[in-house]
């Protein structure tokens, strides 16, 4: 008897010594702090293009702000004077993962807010869910117009604009840099990003170049497939003279390499809506006289764009990780901006300690600066940003010794995106009003 | 005329790639009744290894032929470790329990070989090029294609001969025969069956990683690689009807040739028709066309 009185006791001891030392081990979270998850690619084919430079955007942003060592316009400490505590999880796994790991980060983690998303299929399943727990969620990097033009949100902000802009400004520089295009062709994912991103260029190359034609046999090999030997066969069979694609991570690097050994880049021209960073991971690899876009003011179309925010971005991020960062860096980082711009913005309306209602009224319709341009909460009753959209020529710097893009066109929102109210589809078949560019 | 010449050219491309990388699954399912889903981590530690052996022997200045022996060194490599230790800790202490328990260690193995990639090798992508540049390309059919990759026709003709030599012209294929005949009979008649086990699950390991060794020139070597694989070897085995090596070459010759008609002719069936035709094929031989006739016991 006496011997399991002291089996007990010692169990209940070495418990509650463990609970204790947990109890130490964890840091207090301090009443002054606002605890963020931050979501991106951390596994799979996307970490490494996307969601590993990504989170580092994020992360190298939050601290500097934390720290009060960013440049203006964010040169105070902290988020409406709270510290950001992040916590960082990943995006990979499907849609019913990440909608589970959703409520583990709001219900169990008890997170203030949620940050990031990278695929278009992630934020279509995150945005009722962040309804129901009434969180706000910042959504950075998915392109998919449906988000806001199929429902609306109170919770979800997106601080990315939606596809259409990166079609259209797609489109738009064709017709000022591009001479004698007559047909084009497509090779993209086959999911909603890629059948979108072939959709929009195309209604918007017909609306602004009537002259030209869209191929027949436009490609969508499945996302992630990685072998592209008969696309690329088929593609070279026809005569198009211009292909577009909107692959990203690892695919549009497999598509460069296997095209190029072909000869695909000295018989087409080669449109890359959302590859940029192949052509820093590839290097000399990756074809000169690609046009290339970030989906914004982003990564290397903005690398040489003089501005004391972008520069002290490239050089802290540098400094810090040993590589320049990629748009997506730029994206994630957009979104701490949006939600900074919002917290001091809702203590100065308010003069207390920002709570989320405050916040999420402070964000809507908000205009901010992000680090190489203006982004502005205009669609979506001012929950989805509208910002410029820039498209370069791939080029080889032999000074620097790296990739580099030249003739670059950055095309206002205004010029790319529908206007407030307008369905994108509609306002593109109407002809893009408004659209002077 | 042109066309036809294309297709047929990408359909067995295409087809040599899926047969290579799916004849190592059959293997070990014909021989141990193993439904190895950790092939694809298989395919994926070749990948890895070979990208990185070349990229390393690029850097040292090693001439960009030398990385076709690095293919192979590393597919050895990665067969030899992994296929001994997976199949002495782990397949060893399964044998005796039923295939979904065996199904479910192989799923676990190959979650913990795709973040054990991550561990070593990290998130970014490593590019071996070289021996795709090396070869360069030639004018076929109208249009240029890569050496590169019509090599891999001939790897897929080489590795079918080999499979078929060592089955019917050797002791080696009367043994695997007896033991896939049946195991205890083998047992009785004083074969070795654990070792026929390892060397049969090494073989399976070496080839998988063969297959992504030789594909790793072509493609973004990253994390996720062999997560694919595992379907399209899985879709191609079950039509050919599993661990039936013939069946395997006749799978991936259908997939790969009708697939290449669909991007060429109908691109937006590309996806549905390799599922399209194993669905098909079950429905009129839920066996595969040419599995390996059954032992009725009484």
């Amino acid at each position: 008897m006496n011997k399991l009185v002291f089996k007990n006791s010692l169990k209940m001891l070495t418990v509650g010594a463990f609970v204790s030392l947990s109890a130490l081990a964890s840091p207090p979270l301090a009443a002054d702090s606002f605890k963020v998850a931050v979501v991106s690619f951390l596994t799979g084919p996307a970490a490494g293009p996307f969601g590993v430079p990504g989170r580092n955007g994020a992360e190298l942003v939050i601290d500097a702000i934390n720290a009060g060592s960013m440049p203006a316009p964010y040169e105070s400490a902290g988020f409406g004077g709270l510290q950001l505590e992040a916590i960082f999880a990943d995006e990979s796994g499907g849609n019913a993962k990440q909608v589970a790991e959703y409520r583990n980060l709001v219900e169990k983690q008890e997170v203030d807010a949620v940050l990031g998303y990278i695929s278009s299929g992630s934020c279509m399943s995150i945005a009722p869910v962040a309804e129901e727990l009434q969180t706000l969620t910042i959504m950075s990097v998915c392109g998919t117009p449906r988000l806001f033009e199929d429902s609306d949100w109170n919770y979800t902000f997106r601080t990315q604009a939606h596809a259409v802009g990166d079609s259209v400004a797609a489109a738009l520089y064709i017709r000022d840099q591009l001479d004698d295009v007559k047909k084009y062709n497509g090779i993209n994912q086959n999911y909603a990003w890629g059948q979108d991103s072939w959709k929009f260029f195309d209604i918007a190359m017909q609306q602004l170049i009537p002259e030209t034609q869209a191929a027949d046999n436009p490609q969508f090999p499945k996302l992630f497939s990685g072998q592209y030997g008969t696309e690329i066969s088929t593609i070279l069979l026809d005569d198009s003279d211009l292909v577009h694609s909107s692959f990203w991570d690892g695919d549009i690097e497999a598509l460069v390499l296997q095209a190029s050994v072909r000869g695909f880049f000295d018989k087409k021209k080669f449109i890359s809506v959302a590859g940029a960073s192949a052509v820093d991971n590839l290097g000399k690899r990756f074809p000169a006289g690609t046009v290339i876009g970030t989906r914004g003011e982003f990564g290397i179309i903005v690398r040489e764009q003089e501005g004391e925010l972008n520069e002290w971005f490239i050089n802290a991020y540098r400094e810090r990780y040993g590589v320049y960062p990629l748009e997506s860096s730029y994206q994630y980082a957009q979104s701490v901006l949006a939600l900074k711009a919002s917290m001091d913005k809702s203590v100065a309306d308010n003069g207390t300690t920002p709570e989320k209602d405050q916040i999420i009224s402070a964000m809507t319709g908000l205009n901010f600066t992000s680090l190489a341009g203006d982004v502005s909460f205009a669609l979506g009753e001012g929950h989805q940003a509208v910002h410029p959209v820039g498209y370069g020529i791939t080029a080889w710097n032999d000074e620097k010794d790296e990739p580099t893009v030249v003739d670059v066109k950055v095309y206002p929102a205004h010029c790319i995106l529908p206007p407030p109210g307008q369905l994108s589809e509609d306002w593109l078949a109407a002809g893009m009003p408004g659209s002077d560019c | 005329m042109q066309t036809a010449i294309t297709v047929f050219l990408d359909g067995m491309t295409y087809a040599s790639y899926l047969f290579i990388v799916s004849v190592g699954l059959t293997i070990v399912f014909g021989v141990m009744k193993i439904l190895n889903v950790a092939h694809g981590g298989f395919y994926a530690w070749g990948a890895y290894s070979a990208a990185y052996a070349i990229g390393l022997a690029a850097e040292l200045g090693f001439p960009d032929w030398f990385a076709f022996i690095l293919i192979g060194l590393s597919s050895m490599f990665v067969g030899i470790v992994l296929g001994v230790l997976v199949e002495r800790l782990i397949l060893r202490k399964l044998y005796e329990h039923e295939e979904v328990i065996v199904i479910l260690a192989t799923f676990g193995l190959f979650l913990v070989l795709e973040d054990f990639i991550l561990l070593v090798f990290g998130v970014n992508p490593y590019f071996a090029y070289q021996p795709m540049v090396f070869l360069g390309s030639i004018e076929m059919g109208g249009i240029f294609r890569d050496v590169y990759s019509l090599t891999l026709l001939g790897l897929a003709a080489f590795v079918a001969f080999a499979c078929w030599y060592v089955l019917n012209c050797t002791k080696w294929g009367k043994i695997l025969s007896t033991v896939i005949y049946d195991r205890e009979i083998s047992l009785a008649i004083g074969i070795d069956v654990k070792a026929v086990f390892v060397w049969t699950f090494v073989v399976g390991t070496m080839l998988g990683a063969l297959g992504g060794a030789y594909i790793a020139p072509t493609i973004s070597v990253a994390p996720g690689i062999g997560i694919d694989i595992i379907v399209l070897s899985f879709a191609v085995v079950v039509i050919g009807g599993m661990g039936s090596i013939p069946g395997a070459l006749i799978g991936a010759l259908m997939v790969g040739n009708l697939r290449a008609i669909a991007v060429h002719k109908f691109p937006e069936f590309e996806l549905f028709v390799i599922f399209a035709v194993m669905a098909a094929v079950l429905m009129v031989r839920p066996e595969g066309l040419f599995a390996p006739a059954k032992i009725r016991r009484i």
